[in-house]
């Protein structure tokens, strides 16, 4: 450990989002399936989504004056790492259930874990957010672990 | 799916034109601003990328789409554990695949070891998905 990490920035492990709740159309269910290349007719139709649909159903709509000069959100969850170089992460993701249009979806979003560990040409940070979406029943419909890496 | 799975048994490929509409629409539908993505200028002068640069979830969608397509009506996927390794730009042709890696017959369960893969044979994107047939 070269103690990248300090107590602050620590100290944000376990912090949650808002939960935001969504309803799921069959528009942008279309929108969806066109847009990635799909070609089965029970989605292309908005019957039912997709899988990872829920990317597009909560990624964060910010206001454009919100957006930092490289056009990405801010996401308030996270602190300000001592690296900033982002490299590519990793998703491991969980469907419970399938999402219909008419679905009413919300998700919450925590910050599960920060770490450190040596790479080949220095310090690497990692972070970890879990996402739960669940419908109204309160069952959980997708689990969703990201995994991004900082250099 | 038109024969049982069988571990060992590769899935049907597909190629994906990595085409500027399609990356204007797919970004667009998420709300993703990130500018090398689109603004060719910033993409290679400021980020220095060779191009614009296919949305990484994009070819996690992908990836998904090899096993689903060939599950068709027979069952769901249930769960995908995948990284984007290397990135694919506009312009470029990616192929999309799989090989079945398990199968239980009395559960219906089947993981899939998928990939896709640039013309130079670089894995863009490993991942491992789990279905489930239906009972």
């Amino acid at each position: 450990m070269s103690g990248l990490l300090s107590e602050e920035v620590l100290s944000h492990i376990g912090r949650q989002s808002e939960p935001r709740r969504e309803i799921v159309t069959r528009r942008d269910i279309r929108k969806y399936a066109v847009a990635t290349g799909n070609r089965q007719t029970k989605y292309l139709s908005g019957d039912i989504a997709p899988p990872l649909f829920h990317l597009h159903l909560f990624w964060d709509v910010v206001p454009l004056n919100e957006l930092s000069p490289d056009g990405v959100s801010i996401d308030p969850l996270l602190p300000k790492f001592p690296l900033d170089k982002a490299m590519a992460g990793g998703l491991d993701i969980t469907y419970h259930r399938p999402i219909k249009s008419g679905d009413w979806l919300t998700a919450t979003r925590t910050l599960t874990d920060i770490y450190e560990k040596a790479g080949r040409s220095g310090p690497l940070i990692f972070y970890e957010v879990l996402m739960e979406v669940r419908n109204d029943n309160g069952e959980l419909v997708i689990s969703e672990k990201t995994t991004r890496i900082m250099r | 799916m038109r024969a049982a799975p069988s571990v060992g048994m590769t899935l049907p490929e597909r190629q994906h034109d990595c085409d500027v509409v399609q990356q204007m629409l797919y970004n667009a539908s998420l709300w993703n601003g990130h500018r090398i993505h689109f603004d060719m200028p910033y993409a290679t002068e400021v980020e220095g990328y060779p191009g614009l640069v296919v949305a990484g979830p994009l070819i996690g969608d992908w990836l998904h789409q090899v096993v689903d397509e060939w599950l068709g009506d027979s069952g769901m996927i249930t769960a995908i554990e995948y990284s984007n390794r290397v990135a694919a730009f506009v312009g470029e042709t990616v192929t999309a695949g799989g090989t079945v890696t398990g199968y239980d017959a009395d559960s219906g369960e089947i993981t899939v070891e998928v990939f896709v893969k640039n013309d130079r044979d670089d894995i863009l994107a490993p991942g491992v998905i789990t279905a489930r047939l239906n009972r």
